[in-house]
């Protein structure tokens, strides 16, 4: 659907499997939106410059960076967030591996981590540690240095590979 | 009454040395984290700073008119507004004699001193109406010339920054201990080299965040703060603010990681506070990432010559430096920014014996943002010097640097002891970890392997970096030079009546594991289910005072007050059930949540039949019979100012030298924090400490131009640590438990971040020995490598 | 920081896109905003209207025809990295994916956006150097062609004219017994690189090589290594080419490093590449 010049606009999108339908500036980035419009704070803002993947978000299925799409570019899409997939038990299992690991010391970054990750899992059966270290290379954590969060991503990927046999 | 058996690794179903889960973790991975910027309060409204674009200049006029008409604008303030509403202040401290700063306001009045020095704040709608005003204030600077590099700053001649001070040197400290002069003379090496550790800072994911309400109705101010130490934050709000201790709540939720920076006090927040004050209603301020770089605290910035004078057989006979460090123009509030010098005059030749030591630092006012304590201040720059120097005597008499370091550890069966600098050890382990650390990354072969390559033309090198590290601070950290920081810390247990018990304590959570830690040792201590123990923590208004977590306090100090709390309420719990069983309580014992027959274990009551009876039915109980189910213990370290830790580290690199690249294969540490309570929360504050040295050593930088402005204040362009480029690291402890609390627990979350720059510099340093070249700045990036190669 | 308020649209066909460029103020494309959209919330720019392309139809896609591979503007990097067609036909383009930023940036960023914006540190316009690509430009007079040297004409500056859309990108496949190679050198996985080298040489029965060298990072734009390219199709050996290589490039400097650490980064490049190449067997 085409769409004049307008500086804020309603757009109708699906978040964590509900519609949605809100009028929002466009300026608003897509996590200022989930977060305060939506109340889904669990999506959490770093750097605003697309750096540092705390914001990182599903849209349409696809991992991106939710500072750096705007909100009205979402109309119509299907959004997911940590919320979401909690909710429908998408990465229960890798959940628990962060816990069991201590792959999150403040969690600031876990969201964002999870979500990216969660791509990965459902791209590769079995990366290297190397790989997995690459997955997430866009993803900023300051506390753990990450050997952590390696760590338990290989733990899931065993736990389902061995699930899967 | 006599105790049952205490010692807590002899308690059946003990807790200690276990690695649970954090129990406030799973919240975190499912999103449902309580973040300062997650708030939402009725009228809230955002703050936005104007910052100095300049690093120096005086304001002439600010015109706000176009501001405040602009949309959504609640407020446009200067620096005049607020300084009847907030009062400035000064970080000095007594114990640092000499130490010189100036007044400073929550926004500047009449000069800017740095670029990102607040100095308008609006208030507006929303975050960005607030900014979009923030453009419109039209405000005319008349520049200043600059102080920027800390060496002209001290020239004659030179811009100084506060004309009332005379000069820009804000302190200075000597120390000159044996006959340093004979010892080089005498010796049969000497080396010397100048080290650079540049400026970085602690880039928390989560920003520096605030709400903070006024309420007129109660006379109360709150401030939900991403914050380290709630009272501190409360005892200043009521200072400068005027408010009495009862009106002023800080409390802490969840903290995105803090390392220091948020320990602090800042204009911004101070300003944020005042304002919620000036308008009565909830104020928010978040940093965005863009001021954060200029204005959270900067770190390290220093240059150390040193020296050190070893005799034919490697003895360490003698160590000689200069420090010099810029922290901008302000010290910081309150801990004040004299503490990383201070520390790096301490702690320079930690590890080893040695009587003659000659120390000089100097600390120096410049046009760039203020410097202050990030995670184990002062210890890098030390240790760097420290094993610099030691691996330059090693190859200077030709010794292996593992051997070298052997000769000249402090013996672990020479303690206590006392260091030339005057810190005073009270037991430490440096030969077992050494030893340990050899053994587990299997020194010789690598060294062999080392060789191998090289012959390939493959260019690997060994790094090895002992330290010692500052935990569990008294009162000598601060209190004793006027500062109202707590170093004591009270935990507060009550037995609820289902048998739960709740834990109030004074020590902060940021990440670290302190909750789990606490409930780890209450559990253990009372006799509950880990899973029965809540706790509560960051909240001023809820929890005994103390100083929240810094300085690696958390387990140590705040873990004893835990573990005497604990005992107390399960001694009031056993005299209460032995009267009610009637038996004595010395015949009794807590244990997974019932009482029990101590000698048998069998159970004699559920701690919920205990409860029921205490709380609703105490007509049942024998007359002058009230149990004290709430008990409070509190605990400082007092034998000694510190508790020091120690251990080694090793990295292991490849550098190309064609790029100047540097490969991280491995790195390893040993490290001794006495007991550990939960082994895999240590593990990964090692680890997560390294990870910052590593950034520090090859990665991030505050660069400035000659104008005082940051060139690279943002994620793109400072580079901090990411996953791809960190090597594994193996961890691994050596136990010496500190004999001045019972649970034994030092500290353990700066030691990583202490020893890494060195270990993995040296490696470097191994690895262009045979070429000719070294590097001696940190960071050292491909450019630093390919120069000190000649090859550019 | 937030960005600063600017109008939206949302054009679903090419000529309501080429009305709006038409109109006063700032007016720019948001294609997969990875760049524009981070500048945006620096307030770095600060334009009056953004007109954003995602859903002009036929702007995106992988095809083959004619012997010619394009790409539509449109078209995320990701969809390039797994893309068969690309693995098999443009291979320089399939090796130098992975080295843009990281999957989310991937995901969501496009071929046209980068080339459009053309960052002297990007991949992508050194890759259309490299391969010799073809700008297809569309404007309200139609199309026209652009051939990528003439396409990068300075620091994030372009041929395109004010009402044009970069539409599609239609590379040639390189000749039978052509190599591509492509290297970078990053202080971490997914930064903009230091220096970088994206090069497709065609190689005789012989082993003589004739490489088309596009170096990335070191100035304005990035620089087809020319004068290099003639000594070694010369039969010039490593040294000769490395030595060659500072008549091409005239690298500056910026924070991270001096324009002559460029210079030697891009010769360890290129002598690496010269040498990894000869002994590679897959001619």
């Amino acid at each position: 659907m085409s769409a004049g010049p307008d500086n804020a606009r309603v757009v109708t999108l699906t978040v964590n499997g509900e519609r949605v339908s809100r009028r929002v500036a466009a300026r608003a980035h897509l996590v200022d939106f989930l977060r305060d419009t939506l109340d889904l704070t669990g999506t959490h803002v770093g750097c605003e410059h697309g750096v540092c993947g705390a914001c990182t978000v599903r849209v349409d299925g696809m991992a991106v960076r939710g500072c750096l799409m705007l909100a009205v570019q979402a109309d119509g899409a299907v959004v997911e967030t940590v919320e979401g997939l909690t909710d429908r038990g998408a990465i229960a299992d890798l959940q628990e591996a962060f816990l069991a690991r201590n792959a999150l010391q403040c969690g600031f970054c876990t969201p964002g981590m999870l979500i990216t990750i969660a791509e990965l899992l459902e791209r590769e059966a079995a990366p290297s540690r190397a790989a997995i270290r690459e997955a997430i290379s866009g993803n900023y954590c300051r506390c753990t240095g990450y050997q952590a969060i390696v760590d338990a991503v290989e733990r899931t990927l065993a736990a389902r590979a061995g699930r899967a046999t | 009454m006599s105790e049952p058996a205490l010692s807590f690794l002899d308690r059946p179903n003990s807790y200690i040395g276990r690695s649970v889960p954090r129990p406030n973790a799973r919240r975190l991975v499912q999103g449902r984290g309580a973040y300062v910027d997650d708030l939402r309060l009725p009228r809230m409204a955002h703050v936005a700073f104007l910052r100095s674009p300049r690093a120096h200049a005086r304001i002439v006029r600010i015109d706000t008119a176009a501001a405040k008409a602009a949309p959504g604008v609640v407020a446009v303030v200067t620096g005049e507004d607020l300084a009847g509403i907030c009062k400035p202040w000064v970080a000095v401290l007594s114990h640092f004699k000499g130490l010189r700063s100036p007044p400073q306001h929550p926004l500047a009045i009449g000069w800017l001193r740095w670029a990102g020095e607040p100095f308008c704040a609006v208030v507006a709608a929303s975050r960005a109406e607030a900014e979009d005003a923030v453009a419109l204030i039209d405000a005319e600077l008349e520049p200043l010339p600059v102080a920027v590099d800390m060496e002209a700053a001290l020239a004659p001649g030179a811009t100084v920054i506060h004309p009332e001070l005379g000069d820009n040197l804000a302190f200075e400290r000597t120390l000159d201990v044996g006959d340093v002069d004979a010892a080089f003379r005498t010796a049969a090496a000497v080396v010397e080299q100048t080290f650079h550790v540049g400026r970085h800072t602690g880039v928390t994911l989560e920003p520096r965040a605030l709400v903070a309400e006024w309420n007129p109705g109660e006379e109360k101010l709150t401030i939900h703060h991403s914050f380290q130490a709630p009272h501190m934050m409360q005892d200043i709000v009521c200072k400068h603010l005027g408010l009495p201790e009862a009106s002023v709540r800080v409390v802490c939720g969840d903290v995105g990681g803090s390392f220091g920076i948020k320990v602090h006090i800042y204009p911004d927040e101070m300003a944020t506070v005042a304002l919620a004050k000036l308008l009565a209603r909830p104020v928010k301020f978040v940093a965005d990432r863009l001021e954060s770089f200029v204005s959270d605290i900067h770190a390290r910035d220093h240059r150390v010559k040193g020296r050190m004078a070893v005799d034919a057989a490697g003895a360490i006979l003698g160590i000689e430096i200069d420090d010099l460090t810029g922290i901008g123009p302000y010290s910081v509030y309150p801990r004040t920014s004299a503490v990383e010098a201070n520390q790096v005059v301490n702690l320079v030749g930690g590890p080893y014996r040695h009587a003659n030591y000659r120390a000089r630092a100097r600390v120096v006012f410049q046009n760039k943002t203020p410097m202050c304590q990030y995670r184990a201040v002062g210890h890098p720059i030390a240790v760097m010097v420290t094993e610099g120097l030691v691996d330059l005597a090693a190859a200077a008499i030709g010794m292996d640097p593992a051997e070298l370091r052997r000769r000249n550890v402090i013996a672990d069966d020479a303690h206590p002891s006392t260091a030339a600098s005057g810190i005073r050890f009270e037991k430490l382990s440096h030969q077992r970890s050494l030893e340990k650390l050899l053994a587990m990354m299997d020194y010789d072969a690598l060294r062999r392997e080392q060789a191998a390559l090289r012959a390939r033309g493959i260019h690997r090198g060994i790094g090895l970096a002992a330290f010692i590290e500052i935990t569990n601070p008294s009162a000598a950290f601060y209190g004793v030079g006027g500062a109202r920081i707590s170093s004591q810390d009270g935990c507060t247990l009550r037995l609820n009546p289902q048998g739960g018990v709740v834990a109030a304590i004074g020590v902060t959570e940021q990440g670290q594991g302190t909750e789990a830690v606490i409930a780890q040792v209450v559990a253990t201590a009372v006799g509950v289910p880990l899973s029965d123990v809540r706790v509560v923590t960051g909240d001023t208004d809820a929890t005994p005072y103390g100083g929240g977590t810094w300085a690696c306090r958390a387990a140590g100090i705040g873990g004893e007050a835990a573990w005497q709390s604990g005992k107390a309420l399960r001694r009031n719990i056993l005299e209460a059930a032995a009267v009610m069983l009637q038996t004595n309580a010395a015949s009794l014992d807590v244990r997974d949540g019932s009482i029990v027959d101590a000698d048998s274990g069998a159970e004699r009551m559920k701690l919920s039949e205990f409860g029921r009876v205490a709380y609703f039915r105490p007509d049942t109980l024998p007359a002058g019979l009230a149990p004290e189910l709430v008990v409070t213990r509190h605990y400082v370290p007092k034998d000694y100012p510190f508790a020091f830790t120690n251990g080694v580290q090793a990295s292991y690199v490849e550098v190309d030298t064609d790029t100047g690249f540097v490969t991280l294969i491995k790195h390893w540490c040993v490290e001794d924090c006495g007991t550990v309570i939960n082994p895999q929360l240590v593990d990964e504050q090692i680890r997560g400490g390294i990870v910052q040295g590593i950034g520090a050593a090859l990665f991030e930088e505050c660069r400035y131009d000659g104008q005082g402005q940051m060139l690279n204040g943002n994620m793109a362009d400072y580079l901090v640590p990411m996953a791809a480029e960190m090597p594994d690291i193996d961890v691994a402890h050596v136990v010496t438990p500190t004999a001045s609390s019972e649970i034994g627990a030092k500290g353990a979350g700066e030691a990583g971040t202490a020893g890494a720059p060195a270990a993995v510099i040296n490696a470097i340093n191994d690895a262009l020995r045979p070429l000719g070249a070294r590097v001696d700045s940190q960071p050292a990036g491909p450019q630093a490598i390919l120069r000190a190669l000649g090859k550019v | 920081m937030k960005a600063p308020d600017f109008a939206y649209a949302r054009p679903t066909v090419l000529s309501e896109v080429f009305d709006l460029l038409d109109g006063d103020g700032d007016v720019r494309l948001l294609a997969g905003g990875q760049s524009l959209v981070p500048s945006l919330n620096m307030r770095l720019s600060a334009p009056s209207l953004l007109v954003d392309i995602n859903r002009l139809p036929g702007l995106s896609g992988i095809e083959a025809r004619d012997g010619v591979v394009r790409i539509g503007a449109l078209t995320r990097h990701g969809e390039i990295a797994r893309s068969a067609l690309i693995a098999e036909r443009l291979p320089l383009l399939a090796m130098a994916a992975p080295h843009i930023a990281h999957a989310a940036i991937r995901n969501r960023g496009t071929f046209g956006g980068s080339i459009a914006l053309a960052d002297p540190a990007a991949e992508w316009p050194a890759c259309c150097l490299a391969l010799g690509a073809t700008m297809v430009v569309a404007s309200r007079a139609g199309e026209r062609r652009v051939a990528a040297g003439d396409f990068f004409t300075g620091l994030f500056a372009t041929a395109l004219r004010r009402g044009e859309v970069l539409v599609a990108i239609e590379i040639a496949s390189p000749p039978a017994g052509s190599v591509a190679h492509f290297s970078e050198l990053a202080r971490r996985r997914g930064d903009y690189a230091i220096v970088g080298l994206a090069a497709q040489v065609a190689r005789a029965e012989d082993g003589a090589m004739d490489p088309r060298l596009a170096f990335f990072g070191v100035g304005d734009r990035p620089v087809l290594a020319e004068a290099t390219r003639r000594v070694i199709a010369g039969g010039g050996g490593i040294a000769d080419a490395q030595a060659t290589l500072g008549r091409d490039l005239a690298p500056t400097g910026d924070a991270e490093c001096a324009g002559a650490t460029k210079l030697h980064l891009a010769r360890v490049l290129l002598g690496r590449a010269m040498a990894a190449l000869r002994t590679r067997g897959d001619a």
